[in-house]
């Protein structure tokens, strides 16, 4: 095999979450086509991935907590609210835009 | 004498007739209906009773009559209509600004807060000679100079689980210009249960989100649809905390006014609607981006068929005070991590300067903040650096190295005084430092963060921000 598969695609954050990821709005990241198990990469895989390589901030609970995205982040898969994809187990394709967005409170 | 009756007769008729409008005036004067006979004829030329709208209120709002979305229609529509503002910051002053500009017939503020120094650079409807006053006073004196012809209704008072129901009754339309996740719950759970849509927008920093919640009323999603679960207390962000740049809350203030002007001058609601959410960001270029959510959720404990009936809010569990929208967002417990020997105060801290004691004045503020004032000599280290520490037993081999060469310079053994903007963040340094057997264990807080030391004036006077 060599090389193994990557999936280019699109990861922004938004609401503040930039800070957890170099103060960085919008990455352009190539991931794992496959999860350790061979099933193709979807967003929960996604979010795993991205703790481990793009997350430079420790504070991994501001991102994620009890395994999925913590309450009070949206999750966007081409601008649409995951919840109308399938959520964590949509399957990413070349070229999607996953955008997290942290709800703001101020006002 | 015949010839000189009907002159006398005619003297006479002028007299009383000039007698009888005098007392007319004086009975109107005292019913106080009109004030003045000059202001009287100024009304009667102002108003036609057989137009709907004064002919003030066609020049002022002819600009946007004459346009086809809204028309006379909207424009009596928008006369009619009754909103409620709940807020009256950085979003509810240039929302409240705008929707009295159109002529929205009847405007309620709800706001406890009064007007302070630093809320001058967003909340545009307040200003330097207010402060002090109550917002919604405010509010109301500067909306009456500008549109004097709406009802202003004044609620000077914090909402809350147990007067939220009585309060957004009278109103078709309720504007979240709030700044708690626990009052963005009860608003959306009490226009649920009054069927009426909201209007809900947020800002920090240099973002912005809307969303219209609950349109059309019964069949849109509400806010619990879209975030069932509130955040962790502590991932919640104030503008106090964070900072906010004025015009960018102002524009989401404005988008506010402007999704309210169009639905309440419509004919009627749509039968059915995307809901879509807008987000804003000032930086680093400048970008408004529509994301389309989803619908209602059939098991949604405000708006649908929860799975446990009893989890369903109801009129009857929010007139019982069953929903504690405040217990439900969670608060962050005031840090109380030190020990009282284990905290300075300012004075305390001042008289260590004076006596010219060794010690290392350690600012845990960022470097946007150090940069806007700080006390001579200290050493600034952030606290994210000492928080994305993990606190373990080793965190004395991961303290920053500026730290470690500082205690390697010949302060091993000095105090370290701890000093954050509030208070809280140094208590957290503290501990770490005292866990890390850093200075022989002799670190400090300072109480209430570099604020109290401007605002007690123990080294004269010193920039608050
Ligand atoms: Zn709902």
């Amino acid at each position: 095999m060599g090389e193994e598969a990557t999936l280019p695609i699109t990861v922004e954050f938004s609401g503040g979450l930039e800070l957890l990821f170099s103060k960085q709005k919008t990455h352009k990241v190539q991931i794992p086509a496959s999860d350790p198990s061979g099933k193709p990469a979807n967003v929960g895989f996604l979010v795993g991935w991205l703790c481990d390589n793009l997350m430079v901030d420790k504070r991994k609970d501001m991102f994620v907590m009890d395994g999925t995205v913590r309450n009070g982040i949206l999750v966007l898969i081409n601008d649409a609210d995951w919840e109308l994809e399938g959520e964590d187990e949509y399957v990413l394709e070349k070229g999607d835009n996953i955008l997290f967005v942290s709800t703001l409170h101020g006002g | 004498m015949q010839s000189q009756e009907p002159a006398a007769l005619q003297l006479r008729i002028q007299e009383l007739e000039a007698e009888l409008a005098a007392l007319r005036a004086s009975a109107q004067e005292a019913s106080g209906d009109i004030v003045t006979s000059a202001e009287a004829r100024e009304e009667q030329k102002e108003s036609n009773e057989n137009l709907p709208l004064l002919l003030d209120e066609y020049r002022r709002y002819g600009r946007q009559m004459i346009m086809p979305e809204i028309g006379f229609d909207g424009q009596l529509r928008l006369k009619r209509a009754k909103v409620l503002i709940v807020g009256a910051g950085g979003l509810g002053s240039p929302a409240a600004a705008y929707i009295a500009g159109a002529g929205v017939g009847t405007i309620g503020i709800i706001d406890h807060d009064t007007v302070e120094h630093s809320n001058l650079h967003r909340q545009i409807i307040h200003s330097t000679s207010k402060v002090g006053m109550s917002k919604v006073e405010s509010a109301i004196t500067y909306l009456k100079d500008l549109n004097p012809n709406p009802t202003y209704i004044p609620h000077v008072q914090a909402l809350t689980s147990a007067n939220a129901l009585p309060i957004l009754t009278p109103y078709d339309l309720i504007l979240d210009c709030t700044d708690h996740p626990s009052l963005r719950y009860l608003i959306s759970d009490t226009a649920i249960i009054l069927n009426k849509p909201i209007v809900s927008a947020s800002a920090l920093r240099t973002d912005g989100q809307l969303i219209v919640l609950n349109d059309p009323p019964g069949s849109g999603p509400c806010y619990r649809c879209i975030w069932p679960n509130p955040p962790p207390a502590s991932t919640v962000t104030s503008c106090g905390e964070g900072g906010i740049l004025g015009p960018v809350v102002g524009v989401m203030g404005v988008l506010q006014a402007l999704e309210a002007i169009k639905l309440l001058s419509r004919p009627a609601p749509p039968e059915q609607k995307t809901t879509s959410m807008t987000i804003f960001s000032a930086f680093p270029q400048m970008a408004f981006r529509t994301l389309k959510m989803r619908g209602r959720r059939k098991a949604c404990v405000a708006c649908g068929e929860p799975a446990d009936a009893k989890d369903k809010i109801t009129k009857e569990a929010m007139e019982k005070g069953l929903i504690d929208h405040i217990a439900f967002c969670g608060t962050s417990a005031p840090v109380g991590l030190l020990k009282p020997e284990e905290r300075v105060d300012v004075r305390e801290y001042m008289k260590v300067r004076d006596e010219g004691k060794e010690h290392t004045l350690l600012d845990v503020r960022d470097e946007t903040q150090f940069g806007i004032c700080k006390l001579e000599g200290s050493l600034n280290i952030p606290y994210s650096e000492f928080e994305s520490l993990a606190l373990a037993e080793d965190t004395a081999s991961k303290i920053p190295e500026s730290l470690q060469s500082i205690l390697a310079k010949g302060l091993p053994e000095a105090p370290i005084y701890v000093l954050c903007r509030l208070g809280n963040d140094s208590q957290h340094v503290t501990k770490q430092l005292k866990d890390a057997g850093v200075a022989g264990g002799r670190v400090f807080d300072i109480k209430g963060g570099i604020s109290e030391w401007a605002k007690s004036g123990v080294s004269g006077p010193f920039p608050q921000y």
